[in-house]
């Protein structure tokens, strides 16, 4: 079967490697403007190769218009991009035969059957016959459709349909992924299950990744990098930690358990340099310790380890909580719409 | 930005050579849709009834004639004229003319916006296809579905003359037939089109429907009650106007009249099925209908001075289909593919 979902390795000549190994996607100053109306704003966007990169963003924040715009569905007002080396605007053909894209709300004809329209879609990059058969089976193999493949799209539920619309931008073997909201309108652990097969695939293929999205969490956990999106502008970008240091309230925080009949550790924390403050979460009992500044973290982790066997205090266990998106986007669009200065946010960031 | 361009020229050199083309593959997509689904039935039924019970009627009358006349040049076209006096249905060509049309908007009403409304058009718009690939592969399977409609419908009806009634087609009667088959086809395709039109232009496929039968019903049967409105309110008739106002009045109704695509395609079919027929205008005066009595008593046009009577109104509807393509084609790429 492996051998099966790669009939068109081929293509990748040394051209292309060449041009995608340093940013599949890259964006400058890319702008879309509806009459008076600015969707995306001189956007400068990277996505390197082999990574999951997510786009952040409310509704209407031009996720959406960007994606059109890389794909060359839409023209934009200002500004260039470049997809695997190519101007999505100039050479649309190039570029979306290499680049596979789940729209927003997938829809599939109703009257046909999954393996139909799959079939349908690999016509139209030019695959056909045994090998192209052979690929669709494989791809619905990918996406778990195996034994729901010969029902009617009609019959689908919107997981399932999402998961066919995975499949269908796996159809032509693309060098890139572009998601738009994989994972809306879908239940908790039907998420779970699309998330997963992302994370598979990149491992698998080694292939590029843009997902757009409103859910904060899910793309906490599968994304290796994050961009913030917010009236048409990028407002962040970097790993969730690195995006905490930017947005967050300039702490790490720990988190820490000990055995329930010890001492009280909290003078012997607080004497810790760096740490801030310690709270006890009584209903969990866990110990909550702020740490600052946040680069301070790893220093304070080995001194409170120290300091905990040094004070007879028999901990259990220690590790870093994340800094939820959530916060950070908030504090993220608060900020803006407050007017402080972004752009330098976005250098330092970028950088 | 030199990489980048050199980047470019390379990447444009390794282009694979242009494989099928697209819109042969959406054109191929939509055909097997259009025979697999229920309207293709109905409508078969329906053109199938609309044609053979006028033909049923009318046999008894195309015998007499067939008989009377035995080498009456055309006998074998007066199985889409004819019609029995005693009853109110109408011929083929009038059912042709009025029903046809439903065909080419039925077939095309939902063609874009159900593609929008399933959000289908996202996906294929990001397949390795142009955009237009998408319009003129569904205008060619449309037009390949009403072609085999109509090809069917005239078999049968051919086949109707020569077993039922014995009258077997001359040459020049065969030529006729493919001639007249041929402007069915285009003024079903302008409808089409126009269905197109619609698709493009309305986000719900029952309000392109709606519009495409109310633009229907005007013209096929309100047609003549409004250009003679319009003709009334340019040249007014009052008691004193003198004969020669009347008849201008006449002619320029006429005019108008001529301007309608159902007009242009009746007076072409006319000439085309009858070789009698030396003009496509109803004489206008006692005059011209005593000349042209005169003139032609028992006389036959061939093929070619047929084909020359008609070449505008061909030329014409022609335009009209391609115009109305247009339309649909320049509306179509300019849309945004998000609604």
């Amino acid at each position: 079967m492996t051998t099966a979902t790669r009939p068109s390795r081929r293509r990748r000549g040394g051209a292309s490697e060449a041009s995608s190994s340093s940013a599949p996607i890259r964006t400058r100053a890319l702008t879309k403007r509806y009459g008076d109306r600015i969707a995306v704003d001189t956007l400068d966007l990277e996505v390197r190769a082999g990574e999951i990169f997510g786009l952040l963003g409310q509704n209407g924040a031009g996720k959406t218009t960007t994606i059109l715009m890389l794909l060359g569905l839409t023209e934009p007002s200002g500004g260039s991009s470049r997809v695997l080396g190519m101007d999505p605007t100039r050479h649309p053909l190039e570029v979306k035969r290499r680049v596979g894209y789940l729209p927003d709300a997938v829809g599939f004809y109703g009257n046909m059957t999954g393996r139909e329209n799959l079939r349908y879609t690999a016509r139209l990059n030019g695959l056909g016959g045994a090998d192209a058969e052979a690929h669709i089976e494989a791809v619905l193999e990918q996406v778990g459709l195996t034994d729901r493949a010969d029902g009617r799209t009609e019959t689908y539920s919107r997981g399932m349909l999402q998961r066919l619309g995975i499949a269908d931008a796996l159809i032509k073997d693309p060098d890139v992924l572009i998601l738009d909201e994989p994972t809306a309108s879908i239940d908790p652990i039907g998420v779970i299950e699309i998330l997963e097969l992302l994370r598979g695939l990149v491992r698998e293929r080694g292939m590029t990744v843009l997902l757009s999205s409103h859910l904060l969490d899910q793309v906490q956990t599968v994304c290796d990098r994050v961009g913030i999106f917010a009236h048409g502008r990028l407002i962040g970008v970097g790993t969730v930690a690195e995006l905490a240091g930017t947005f967050g309230d300039g702490a790490a925080h720990l988190e820490a358990t000990f055995q329930p009949d010890g001492p009280d550790p909290r003078a012997t924390l607080l004497a810790v340099e760096g740490v801030d403050r310690v709270e006890l979460d009584a209903g969990a009992g866990t110990w909550r310790i702020t740490v600052r500044p946040v680069t301070a973290s790893l220093r304070a982790r080995e001194a409170i380890v120290d300091a905990a066997a040094r004070g007879g205090l028999r901990m259990t266990s220690l590790h870093e909580l994340e800094a939820s998106l959530e916060d950070i986007y908030r504090t993220a669009v608060a900020g803006m719409t407050r007017g402080f200065a972004v752009d330098e946010t976005i250098e330092e960031v970028g950088a | 930005m030199t990489a980048e361009a050199a980047a470019e020229v390379q990447v444009v050199r390794r282009a694979e050579p242009p494989r099928r083309a697209g819109w042969l593959i959406v054109a191929r997509k939509e055909f097997a849709d259009h025979l697999a689904s229920a309207r293709f039935i109905i409508l078969l039924l329906v053109l199938g009834a609309a044609t053979l019970i006028p033909l049923y009627i009318a046999a008894d009358a195309i015998r007499n004639v067939a008989d009377l006349v035995t080498d009456n040049r055309g006998a074998f076209l007066l199985l889409f004229l004819a019609t029995s006096s005693d009853s109110p249905v109408p011929n083929v060509l009038t059912f042709v003319a009025i029903v046809a049309p439903l065909l080419g908007v039925a077939f095309a009403f939902d063609a874009i916006n159900s593609e929008r409304s399933d959000g289908t058009l996202p996906r294929l718009l990001s397949q390795p296809i142009y955009r237009d690939d998408v319009i003129n592969g569904k205008f060619a399977a449309g037009l390949a579905v009403i072609a085999l409609v109509m090809l069917a419908v005239f078999a049968v009806i051919s086949g109707f003359g020569i077993f039922r009634l014995g009258i077997v087609p001359s040459a020049d009667d065969l030529i006729r037939l493919v001639a007249w088959y041929a402007i069915t086809v285009v003024w079903v395709g302008l409808w089409l089109a126009l269905g197109l039109v619609l698709s493009v232009a309305m986000r719900r496929a029952a309000n392109a429907a709606l519009a495409g039968f109310g633009i229907w019903i005007a013209v096929a049967i309100f047609g003549r009650l409004v250009v003679e409105a319009i003709a009334g309110a340019i040249a007014p008739i009052t008691s004193a106007s003198s004969i020669q106002e009347q008849l201008d009045l006449a002619s320029l109704q006429n005019a108008i009249l001529r301007v309608l695509p159902l007009t242009l395609f009746q007076e072409a079919s006319a000439v085309l099925l009858r070789p009698d027929k030396t003009t496509v205008t109803t004489p206008a005066t006692i005059d011209q209908l005593e000349q042209l009595g005169q003139q032609l008593q028992g006389q036959y046009l061939p093929f070619d001075q047929s084909a020359l009577l008609i070449w505008p109104h061909v030329v014409a509807l022609v335009a009209m289909t391609a115009v109305c393509f247009a339309a649909a084609y320049i509306w179509f790429m300019r849309q945004e593919v998000r609604a």
